[in-house]
């Protein structure tokens, strides 16, 4: 079985793995990082959602093989004290019901931040708008990206 | 009429649920010297060292107080509301509480079946006397070590505090002498207006976990020797294996077993075969290689076309009467003034963001499950009663619930994994793929509505209204009397209304179909609604009133409780303010304990269609916990009822689910969603639900609005906005 070097939230990993394993199954059972989800397998809902090399991928649909030496962060990488502006963003809105789908969400606005610092309802929209949430929290998802940008230009 | 006790009816559950006085102290507080600790602790990790005071707390020698959440939390906020009317009685705050899962239990804490809205309802004194107790036994322990009076020491912020000299003790010191202590019970609880936690918008206490990946979902459970299975079911309902060529897939790899396994679904099974690999990705890939043929036979071809052909012919049936006054047929027979329309929603799947799967280990000794798990006590006596083992050698350990909405009520997933883990003899994780899980059912019923009114001096004089849909209890077995009405035909019509109509009727036609059918967020309610208060919309209309108004004279001058709900309504979305035809839409509904009302403006979508501007909702549930729950709560529906208005149904064909994954079941995303204001009433009325009873106002409220504003009337679920106009 193939082996591969990973580089996830600063971490190095070495996983044996079939070289179509998607990152996701990757993540969540060989490195036991459970924070990202598996929602659909077909990159429709956004819960697998991670950091590569700061860009922000469907990680049920990447196979391990096509990760190469860029660096993965994932949910827990943001931060595991809460400190990350969308984490506490996060919290100050409140934005959490079940909870599933929201390590996607984050890492899907942590990216959207870095790339527009003070991003417009529409921008929003267009980063959002692949991700699902059953629980309906995309009122407070966008209150908390707006809250998120206030508290990172501090 | 008193109906029949049906074991598996959700009207049962709810009564089991402790929203009768019967059962509310069905094994409540637990002696302190048979304290049940030993059980507690073997449901796993789930609690620290403590000691136990009361069903709901336990407390460690350095004050940190636990308080078990014994109902499920999936979204809906019971891990906060819990602890939030303990603490209230015991007199700590919840910075320096810990929540734990508990166990399932037949009696310990009354039911756990996490549905009908009815936590807090069903519960909410079991819960403030459980903390009451345990302050008590608290200030009596306090009270004798310093050998002065009861009366003289007062508890405050986890201390017990002598009042004359100031002197005090943590909980913590007090909690081993607490415990040597009869339990308590008549302790006077505390007025409402006194309360420091119960009615405040605090955090909720789950958040944290949820925003760094340690909240643990069932699909996160981790175990020594795990293995992960997927099953290849039969993709129609109750179907079975004809053949299964599994050489392929054996020789796959991480692969360590195939067998062959068989799931309850009611009355009936389905079977499948199981892949069980080292990791998920191992099972799904050999899964692909199995070659199954299925034996189709006898399976009823089951396709929504022809269903609801047939359930539009049944509206011509008289149907089974829930509920009726007067002669409501005679009365509209002859009417010069009437109102004949029919309705229809569609079916729907729950789709909740965590698929369905099941963590269990069998063992000669026990059987140990976790997972998101609505009912842990349901599910151990399920799980007792088929695996033949009493009922406490099943561990039924309750995760955090990727959503739920009434699908992880059930005990088919449960089934399954015990029986591949008996099977294997290793502890198994099966995960259910979101295929599996979006085709598989149970789905929410779909229901075709016949509405008939007559209206004479601008009032209904006469309605009857016929529900052609499913009924869900017919599906246990054994199979129950199918000559027995649905009694969830009027779920969500407003109790007020019945007093002001001199001649009604409301009767269900079941229809028979083999779609495994099941509670989706609102039950009943979430069609019925849908068809009641488009009705009375288009009633108001026809007797040429303005919609609110024309309800408000539906409602007797006393039920202060509805006039209120509209007034405030009306006050909060300026309605009475509003301009002709722009697009406004109200509706009101009363289910679980709780009345909601809300009124929708809609606009044209410059790009086409009609767009949503604004939801106002009005929420009445009475005494509450946490408002800002609630409006968590309110906007979830509303997005989510949203959903099944607009945006997405389940189809079938051949006797199979049509949609199978989020590209053709599609979900109302951030940029369908629209500005929702939320408003609670303040009023001294019962608890009521707060997780369903907002949604099903909103699709007539939507729907109303349409029509208001293009003149088109929505008689049809799911539709599409844009096509609008």
């Amino acid at each position: 079985m193939p082996s591969y070097q990973l580089n996830i939230n600063g971490k190095n990993y070495a996983v044996e793995a079939t070289a179509d394993m998607p990152l996701l199954w990757v993540i969540r059972d060989i490195v036991q990082l459970t924070g990202t989800k598996y929602g659909c397998g077909i990159a429709q809902c956004g819960a697998c959602t991670v950091h590569l090399d700061g860009t922000p991928v469907r990680a049920c649909s990447m196979p391990v093989s096509a990760v190469g030496k860029k660096p993965i962060t994932t949910v827990e990488g943001l931060s595991s004290d809460l400190t990350h502006p969308v984490q506490q963003a996060w919290l100050t809105e409140q934005v959490p019901q079940c909870g599933y789908c929201q390590s996607g969400q984050m890492m899907a606005a942590a990216a959207l931040l870095k790339k527009y610092p003070m991003p417009t309802d529409e921008q929003i929209d267009t980063a959002m708008q692949g991700h699902i949430c059953r629980c309906g929290t995309y009122p407070r998802i966008r209150k908390a990206i707006k809250t998120a940008a206030k508290l990172a230009a501090k | 009429m008193q109906n029949p006790p049906n074991k598996f009816s959700r009207r049962n559950f709810i009564r089991m649920s402790g929203l009768t006085g019967a059962s509310l102290t069905v094994g409540f507080f637990m002696p302190a010297a048979a304290k049940g600790i030993p059980e507690l602790f073997t449901a796993g990790d789930a609690i620290e060292q403590g000691v136990e005071l009361s069903a709901w707390v336990s407390i460690d020698k350095n004050g940190l107080v636990t308080i078990m959440s014994h109902r499920a939390e999936m979204g809906q906020g019971a891990y906060q509301a819990i602890p939030q009317i303990v603490a209230e009685e015991l007199e700590v705050e919840l910075d320096k509480v810990k929540v734990a899962f508990a166990p399932g239990h037949q009696t310990k804490w009354g039911s756990q079946i996490t549905g009908g809205s009815s936590t807090v309802r069903g519960g909410f004194k079991n819960m403030l006397r459980a903390g009451a107790a345990a302050r008590q036994m608290l200030v009596i322990a306090a009270a004798a070590k310093w050998n002065t009076a009861f009366d003289e020491c007062y508890a405050e912020k986890g201390f017990v505090i002598h009042r004359p000299t100031g002197r005090k003790f943590g909980y913590g010191e007090l909690v081993e002498n607490a415990a040597k202590l009869k339990p308590q019970t008549g302790v006077k609880l505390k007025e409402r207006k006194d309360y420091k936690i119960i009615g405040k918008p605090l955090p909720r206490l789950d958040t944290p976990a949820k925003l760094n990946g340690t909240a643990v979902f069932g699909i996160d459970h981790r175990l020594p020797g795990l293995v992960y299975a997927v099953v290849e079911r039969c993709p129609t309902f109750h179907g079975k294996i004809k053949s299964v060529d599994d050489k392929a897939a054996r020789a796959s790899a991480g692969v360590k077993d195939v067998i062959r396994v068989q799931m309850p679904v009611f009355a009936g099974t389905r079977e499948g075969v199981a892949v069980i690999a080292d990791n998920v990705w191992n099972a799904l890939k050999a899964r692909k290689l199995l070659k199954v043929e299925w034996d189709e036979t006898g399976i009823d071809p089951v396709d929504t076309e022809q269903l609801y052909d047939r359930m539009r012919k049944d509206l011509a049936k008289p149907g089974l009467t829930q509920r009726q006054l007067g002669d409501s047929e005679r009365v509209i027979g002859k009417a010069e003034k009437k109102v004949e329309v029919v309705y229809e929603t569609p079916y729907e799947s729950h789709s909740a963001m965590e698929p369905l799967n099941c963590t269990a280990h069998y063992t000669d000794e026990k059987i140990e499950v976790w997972g998101p798990i609505q009912g842990p006590d349901w599910i151990q006596t399920d799980l007792a009663d088929r695996f033949k083992i009493p009922a406490d050698k099943v561990i039924v350990n309750m995760t955090f619930l990727g959503g739920g909405f009434g699908r992880k009520a059930f005990t088919d997933y449960t089934t399954e994994a015990v029986t591949i883990s008996k099977a294997i003899k290793a502890p198994v994780q099966v995960v259910w793929t979101r295929e599996d899980d979006m085709t598989q059912g149970p789905f929410r019923p779909g229901a075709v509505y016949g509405c008939q009114a007559s209206i004479a001096n601008g009032r209904v004089n006469a309605m009857q209204i016929k529900m052609a849909a499913q009924n869900m209890d017919h599906q246990w077995a054994p199979i129950p009397d199918k000559g027995e009405y649905n009694r969830s035909t009027t779920e969500g019509f407003p109790e007020a209304y019945f007093d002001m109509i001199p001649h009604y009727r409301f009767a269900d036609i079941p229809t028979e179909a083999a779609i495994p059918v099941m509670w989706w967020r609102s039950v009943y309610s979430s069609t019925n609604a849908f068809a009641f208060e488009s009705f009375w919309d288009e009633l108001a209309i026809a007797a040429g009133k303005d919609p609110l108004e024309f309800r408000k004279m539906h409602i007797p001058g006393d039920k202060e409780r509805y006039h209120a709900l509209l007034n405030k309504l009306d006050e909060v979305s300026g309605w009475s303010k509003r301009g002709k035809n722009e697009g406004w839409g109200l509706a009101i509904a009363e289910c679980f304990a709780s009345i909601v009302g809300e009124v929708v403006k809609v606009s044209k979508n410059p790009s086409g269609g009609v767009k949503i501007d604004k939801v106002y909702t009005v929420m009445d549930c009475g005494w509450y916990v946490n408002p800002d729950i609630i409006r968590q709560q309110v906007e979830g529906s509303i997005i989510m009822g949203l959903g099944a208005a607009a945006v997405h149904a389940t189809n079938f064909k051949a006797g199979r689910a049509v949609e199978t994954n989020f590209h053709q079941y599609r979900m109302p995303r951030i940029s369908d969603t629209p500005e929702i204001e939320v408003h609670i009433m303040e009023n001294e009325e019962k608890p009521g639900g707060v997780g369903e009873p907002s949604l099903p106002p909103f699709a007539p409220a939507l729907c109303n609005a349409i029509f208001d504003l293009t003149g088109t009337r929505v008689r049809k679920l799911p539709f599409d906005l844009k096509k609008l106009g």
